[in-house]
């Protein structure tokens, strides 16, 4: 009885998997995994946003002042504590403080920050400001205030060359 | 075909005995919608039930003549729905039913909900009847959500990217939850056509279940103003003909005013953002669910910490699950709880400032009014009804529904 029991349980829960990995991303969705963005014309202080994976992605060429600002911010301040450092670093492990790529999505409930475009309110900290629910992100698009858990999600990058750079 | 209360039906048409006699269809519509005997004494609180079947008909019919016009393609979602408006001979009629039918039918739901409260139909032995439509909103509720997204204008990808997200809250499995809905890395084409596949299949699934809510209905029949038991066929009328032309006539009064929004201010419940194609590049400035979902969008935010705000809106449609087993007093009908009867009728007021509060940026007033708002609504289910249910000194009730009836009469 326990073992045919058992043995059913197997077969149901062989058979549900085929409709479970069904909802999973298809391998075209898959493939349309990585951008290449020329950063050239982006001047210090400006930010542009980008489609990665059908997300907006903001690179924002960042002033001195802002690189200083997100450096000086004690660990202990930060609800998701990350350094700068280690959010400006590609896939070669190379530090370029002066780019800022994130995933341009809200780590609350997935709206998409102001604070790329001239003129959008930045919030309290330089960084974005999310509109939905008021979470507020730092010149590092680390998340200081409001009911985001999460930094903004930093993508897998790599600079071909100065200017060049590779997202996914 | 002659019938008299509780005796079996004699048909004297030869072909429906036939039937009959081999699957006793006509039977059992004699017995449930015919003869069943009613309470004598119902108001018209209780045509929304009725109004509500009549909406989920409606909801149907209407839908699946849309589908036949509908593309569910991110790229030709948005223009197929303005074909629909414009070149499909009545398309706008129909889709115009359908949107404002999606109100009605909640309008219809929620009020039949606050009869339930009211009234006390969800105690004992009405639990399970009470339970199942709490399944049934649920399934309204996905259903809606779902619906919403298929014209693909800016608050339906905005709104499901909001509501999807809720999911990632979940520790350990949310973001695989999130993935599995999405079907990509965001709200895209893969998952526009799963929700059309599941707006489409989930109203047939409420149709079940809104038959095994009428099944459990018909156990022990319905309650009543007075919400005491009928003692016998003093108390009761046969459903047809009084209920069934009483409700026959709150549906038509009902359909007049949803007619009068369909012909008349066929965009005034919906959000004018949802006429730009959806942009996953742009956020709206403010994102707001419809109208049914503002009270329940409200307590999202009054929490602020994101697990814990999902919690909370979940929790509210899980506390009436348990709602039967929360109020300890013994009476049903608040017309004899004359404490209990004033707290109903502020939780009514108090869903309302929830959804004020949420059809608003959480700013100023807002903020404080909305985290009051949420706290009462728990308080509201979670201390208040079953410490109340012990103090309170319910008034006498009568000794029958016909005794309170002609009293009534004679006074």
């Amino acid at each position: 009885m326990v073992a045919s029991g058992a043995l059913g349980a197997v077969g149901v829960i062989a058979v549900a998997w085929p409709f479970i990995n069904n909802l999973n991303p298809a391998a075209d969705t898959l493939a349309l995994s990585s951008t290449e963005v020329n950063v050239k014309a982006i001047a210090v202080g400006q930010a542009i946003t980008v489609k990665w994976r059908g997300k907006p992605v903001f690179i924002r060429h960042r002033t001195p002042d802002e690189i200083k600002e997100a450096e000086a911010v004690p660990m202990a301040e930060l609800p998701d504590p990350q350094t700068d450092d280690s959010r400006v670093t590609d896939t070669a492990k190379k530090v370029r403080r002066e780019w800022l790529i994130v995933v341009g999505v809200c780590t609350h409930l997935g709206c998409v920050p102001l604070g790329t475009k001239s003129g959008d309110p930045r919030g309290e900290f330089g960084g974005w400001f999310c509109p939905c629910h008021g979470s507020q992100y730092d010149t590092s698009g680390r998340i200081r205030k409001g009911p985001a858990p999460k930094n903004l999600a930093v993508p897998d990058y790599l600079f071909s060359s100065d200017t060049l750079v590779k997202i996914g | 075909m002659a019938s008299s209360h509780g005796a079996p039906p004699v048909f004297n048409n030869k072909v429906i005995a036939w039937i009959d006699h081999r699957l006793p269809i006509f039977s059992y519509i004699d017995k449930e919608y015919n003869t069943f005997p009613t309470p004598r004494n119902f108001n018209y609180f209780w045509n929304f039930g009725a109004i509500a079947t009549v909406m989920l008909v409606l909801m149907i019919a209407t839908g699946v003549v849309l589908a036949t016009n509908y593309t569910p393609n991110a790229d030709l979602a948005f223009s197929s729905v303005e074909r629909i408006m414009r070149d499909v001979p009545s398309g706008w009629l129909l889709r115009y039913l359908h949107m404002n039918g999606a109100s009605f039918f909640f309008i219809a739901v929620y009020i039949h909900i606050f009869r339930g409260l009211y009234y006390g139909s969800y105690k004992a032995p009405r639990e399970l009847l009470w339970m199942l439509g709490v399944v049934i909103l649920l399934l309204m509720m996905a259903t809606a959500f779902m619906g919403y997204v298929l014209p693909w204008g800016q608050m339906s990808f905005w709104g499901a990217t909001v509501i999807t997200n809720l999911f990632s809250a979940i520790p350990v499995v949310g973001d695989s939850i999130v993935t599995w809905l999405w079907g990509g890395f965001a709200i895209d084409n893969p998952t526009l056509n799963r929700f059309f596949a599941l707006h489409y299949l989930l109203p047939f699934i409420i149709v079940a279940v809104v038959a095994l809510h009428v099944v459990a209905l018909h156990v022990h029949g319905s309650n009543n103003p007075l919400g005491i038991d009928t003692k016998g066929p003093q108390d009761t009328v046969p459903f047809h003909p009084y209920y069934t032309m009483k409700d026959g006539f709150g549906v038509i009064c009902f359909l007049i005013v949803y007619c009068a929004f369909v012909f008349f201010m066929p965009n005034a419940l919906g959000d004018v953002a949802n006429y730009i194609p959806a942009n996953p590049l742009v956020t709206p400035t403010e994102i707001v669910p419809e109208w049914y979902f503002l009270p329940f969008y409200a307590i999202l935010r009054a929490v602020p910490d994101k697990l814990g705000g999902v919690l909370c809106m979940f929790g509210a449609i899980a506390v009436l699950f348990v709602l039967p087993w929360l109020d300890t007093s013994r009476v049903r009908s608040c017309t004899f709880r004359p404490v209990y009867k004033w707290f109903v009728l502020f939780l009514v007021v108090d869903v309302f400032a929830l959804g004020v509060c949420g059809a608003h940026p959480p700013e100023g007033w807002y903020v404080p009014i909305g985290r009051l708002a949420t706290v009462y609504y728990f308080f509201h289910f979670l201390i208040l009804l079953p410490v109340l249910g012990k103090l309170e000194r319910p008034l006498p009730l009568p000794s029958s529904i016909a005794e309170a009836v002609l009293l009534k009469k004679a006074a």
